[in-house]
């Protein structure tokens, strides 16, 4: 017997008799994944996790979250003697006294900041290729969640050793507390368990940090990677790959092969950057005091974003009716945070309503595609960059050499512009790709041959496109649409698009869609409207306009910018 | 994988096989038909299944022929590292800066050129090693079919017949009655995590006559050593330089300045930049350190323009001129410590702060 025949009539006969898995693991094993780089980005943040947990296990075997005052006696000489906390001196301990201690907790770091790159980075890749769309908006959702959670455990995490570093953090947290009215007060005296800093915050942070959140991240990944699972990947446009079907290789073995090496990658660079780059070196900051900080504090960096809102928001204060109520606090920590992951949250529903498109999306756009979705999402990263900077505006001033408080006023201005021209720039850039593109189309590729004709002309050969290369590009015909008032003459508007609201949602359709038009030959409209494809492969440019839909639910005549049959 | 016929799975059921020649009496057939390698029919059976759809091997011998040599070294690679791992582990000892330093290159190194080789052997062998296949899987629509909506929605609603839950509006307050408390329940079960804050917020240690003590140097001052302007030092209350609830909210700055610099202002106008004269001892002010926004220790202080930045946002408070807020989140001056000596000579707090100090909170008023 061969070696999978022995597996087979063994462990597999003897699992199969007790779970009847044959069938269900045979399809298991052929389930297909589709490839392109950017799907593993999710696969960074998962194997960061697991990195975490494994970590942060052997890292509680040594520490003490305990703020009873002990005299530091042990390998890190220059603070003999110091009176510190359990939890500081035991990450000391863990440091210095422990082998392989420095090393576990640098990798613990360097993963929970790579795990929250990684979620960023892939909740981008997310929006820029619409893979949020109908049906996967739930686990768009509950992507966002880990995503706040992973902000929350990572400052929890920080604050853990008590260092004068993480202590200001939590000295911040209590004043961002402090300013929640009417509450707020007593919110800090439950957290703290009476005034900052008291004894049982790090015993606090530390079973929430430990437990709770990873029981919670532990639910929401599994429940993420089921319905990822179940709905199939997303692909990428190519050759053969439609709405209806997944291109690419099966789990088992390639998949299960490629995966794997994917994870000893992710541990591989976190261990090398554990040793070599050093991270967090608590040792240099000293025991938390209240009277002490040192200067040019800088929070991890996915915490950047709300220490520069903390910055930048002006000092106003009301004082009304005996009370406080301390805007200059409240805001920064709530509005642009909050706006960035409410918009997030519903822009699934916002595309949907506005563009009346309820269809299942399998094939992802290419981010030009959708010119004025990948403008919205660059104003976004612009905003959070803009805030991301003020946060480190100290740094910054010191190392350009320009004024402190003119970094501050230059972000007070930039919060608005930067946002703007981020999105008139995309938007610019992508209708050029998408110009590009149809030039490609159009004309073919260049291929650097040179001939000279009988006249004796001189031009440069093309040959066209690929059926390869053509459906990479994801061209398909996209219809210049008349203008509001043609078409308000050519056709009845359906009751959803009567009415204030309707003339709102059909400007914003028609902002939404914006795209270079082609018709279904290939051919450019030239530069004039907007356009919907109807999908429909012959017919002249107004016998399609006529068809086309003013906005309306477009489910019902199956035409939109991404109709699952295309040009074959 | 049986195509006998016969159920597959059952116990002690009658089975084609030849039964073999070891077999004991009194125990089952070994009924082969029920194993995962099928019935031993051999090639009847594979003829059922569909067309193989990987290919056994890959498109280049060659190529495979050499990455295999190549993954295999960089196992061995991966196994050496690992061994060198433990080695380390077992070598070098901690206890001091550098042998953490050694410790930590070598166990870091180890452990990481361990998994970077095993990954690249992986993806090598996945690359070159097995043949290239693309496959396509069809996608059938989320949504069920109507047959299937249909029969959910009747068991559905026979399900809530059957309760009752729908027919007895009683039975069905009551129990949402009944769970609202149980889930404020846990809500109130975290009220002793805290004391009420009462006026805690408003007050801090200081009190008539506590000493000011130099932070870190825990020595009280007198006017005459703390003579050279335009120094600025950390004091907290004496007794209380190791516990860091008070500190939390009493530690303090004390400045001294030239004569004629501090801008005097009767105690009324406390929020208009003015110093508040007979609260200050020699020229010497002293202001809370806790900044009014978020509650950091503003602890830098310029000379040249008597400036307080807090570090953290960098609010920035005009220290003659009663700490005002110059720039920056903080909207309220740093509250001002009344200053006094007292017999011996040293600085002592007239009295405790006359506003709450620190961040704003709703109840400050």
């Amino acid at each position: 017997m061969t070696l999978t025949e022995k597996l087979l009539d063994g462990t597999g006969s003897w699992l199969d008799d007790r779970f009847h898995g044959a069938k269900g693991f045979r399809t298991l094993f052929r389930k297909i994944f589709p490839d392109h780089w950017t799907f593993l980005l999710g696969e960074i943040a998962l194997y960061s996790f697991i990195i975490l947990l494994l970590t942060g296990t052997f890292l509680s075997l040594f520490f003490q979250p305990s703020m009873t005052e002990v005299t530091y006696h042990g390998a890190y000489t220059p603070l003999n003697g110091v009176r510190m906390s359990e939890a500081y001196a035991s990450t000391l301990n863990i440091s210095f006294d422990v082998r392989g201690g420095l090393l576990m907790r640098q990798i613990h770091h360097w993963a929970a900041d790579l795990f929250v790159a990684a979620i960023m980075a892939h909740m981008l890749r997310i929006f820029f290729t619409g893979a949020y769309r109908k049906p996967r908006e739930v686990n768009w959702l509950i992507g966002i969640v880990m995503f706040t959670l992973a902000l929350l455990e990572g400052l929890f995490g920080y604050s853990l050793p008590d260092d004068l570093l993480s202590g200001t953090g939590l000295r911040i947290l209590e004043g961002v507390l402090l300013s929640i009215p009417i509450v707020g007060t007593y919110l800090t005296f439950f957290l703290f368990g009476g005034p900052f800093p008291g004894n049982d915050i790090i015993p606090r942070l530390y079973i929430i940090h430990v437990l709770l959140l990873p029981g919670i991240f532990l639910a929401l990944i599994t429940a993420h990677l089921f319905i990822m699972f179940w709905q199939k990947h997303t692909q990428m446009p190519g050759e053969g790959r439609t709405n209806t079907n997944v291109v690419g290789q099966p789990t088992y073995p390639y998949f299960m092969a490629k995966t794997g090496a994917f994870f000893f990658f992710t541990f591989a660079c976190v261990a090398l950057a554990g040793t070599f780059a050093q991270i967090n070196p608590i040792w240099l900051y000293g025991p938390y005091t209240p009277a002490g900080i040192s200067a040019g504090s800088q929070p991890d960096f996915y915490m950047g974003f709300l220490e520069g809102t903390l910055r930048v928001f002006p000092n106003w204060t009301w004082d009304i009716f005996g009370h406080t109520v301390a805007w200059n606090v409240l805001i920064p920590a709530l509005v642009p945070l909050g706006l960035v992951f409410t918009g997030a949250a519903f822009w699934p529903f916002i595309e949907q309503w506005i563009t009346g498109d309820r269809r299942e999306h399998h094939v992802n756009d290419r981010p030009r595609n959708a010119p004025t979705r990948t403008a919205i999402g660059m104003a976004v990263v612009a905003f959070w960059a803009v805030f991301w900077l003020e946060g480190a505006n100290d740094v910054i001033a010191d190392h350009l050499d320009i004024s402190l408080y003119l970094t501050t006023e230059i972000a007070r201005y930039a919060v608005f512009i930067a946002p703007a021209v981020a999105y008139f720039v995309t938007k610019r850039i992508c209708l050029g790709l998408q110009r590009k593109d149809l030039h490609l189309l159009q004309h073919g590729v260049e291929t650097g041959i040179i001939r000279q004709l009988p006249s004796g002309e001189y031009i440069e050969e093309t040959r066209p496109l690929t059926d390869e290369e053509l459906a990479a590009l994801d061209v398909k015909p996209r219809p210049s649409l008349p203008a509001p008032a043609a078409q308000a003459a050519l056709e009845v508007p359906p009751p959803q698009m009567r009415g204030g609201l309707g003339r709102v949602r059909e400007q914003l359709d028609r902002v939404l869609t914006e795209s270079v038009p082609i018709d279904a030959h290939g051919d450019g409209y030239g530069a004039h409207g907007n356009g919907h494809g109807n999908g429909h492969p012959d017919g002249d440019a107004e016998a399609e306009h006529a068809a086309l839909p003013t906005g309306g639910d477009q489910q019902a005549d199956g035409s939109g910018d991404d109709a699952g049959g295309g040009p074959a | 994988m049986s195509d006998t016929g016969v159920p597959e799975g059952l116990p002690d059921e009658p089975t084609d096989a030849p039964a073999s020649p070891q077999r004991v009496i009194g125990t089952p057939s070994p009924a082969q038909a029920r194993t995962l390698l099928g019935d031993g029919a051999g090639d009847g059976d594979r003829a059922q299944l569909a067309p193989r759809e990987l290919p056994a091997d890959p498109g280049n011998p060659q190529r495979a022929k050499r990455a295999e040599r190549i993954v295999a070294g960089l196992f061995i690679f991966s196994l050496l590292a690992s061994i060198g791992f433990i080695a380390a582990y077992v070598g070098l000892e901690v206890g001091s800066v550098d042998a953490v330093l050694r410790s930590n290159l070598a166990l870091g190194l180890s452990m990481g050129l361990a998994f970077l080789s095993l990954a690249v052997g992986a993806v090598i062998w996945v690359r070159y090693i097995m043949p290239d296949v693309e496959l396509t899987e069809q996608r059938h629509p989320l949504a069920s079919d109507s047959a299937d909506r249909k029969a959910f929605k009747q068991t559905f609603e026979e399900g809530a017949d059957a309760s009752q839950f729908t027919k007895r509006p009683l039975l069905r307050r009551t129990l949402i009655a009944a769970t609202v408390p149980l889930a404020v329940a846990p809500i109130v079960l975290l009220r002793d995590m805290g004391p009420l804050p009462g006026t805690t917020l408003r007050h801090t240690v200081w009190r008539p006559g506590l000493r000011l003590l130099a932070y870190g140097s825990n020595r009280p001052i007198t006017p005459a050593e703390f003579s050279s302007p335009g120094g600025m030092i950390t004091v907290v209350p004496d007794g209380y330089q190791d516990n860091p609830d008070a500190l939390a909210a009493a530690t303090a700055i004390i400045i001294k300045f030239q004569p004629g610099v501090l801008v005097f202002g009767k105690p009324s106008q406390i929020q208009g930049g003015y110093v508040t004269p007979n609260w200050t001892v020699d020229n010497i002010v002293c202001y809370s350190k806790i900044c009014t926004h978020v509650g950091c220790p503003a602890a830098l202080y310029e000379q040249t323009t008597h400036h307080i930045l807090c570090p953290c946002h960098q609010s920035t408070f005009d220290a003659p001129r009663g700490a005002q807020v110059l720039f920056g989140p903080a909207p309220r001056p740093l509250p001002q410590l009344p200053l006094t000596t007292d017999a011996q000579g040293f600085l002592v707090a007239l009295k405790d702060f006359q506003e709450p100090v620190g961040p704003s909170f709703w109840e400050r008023g």
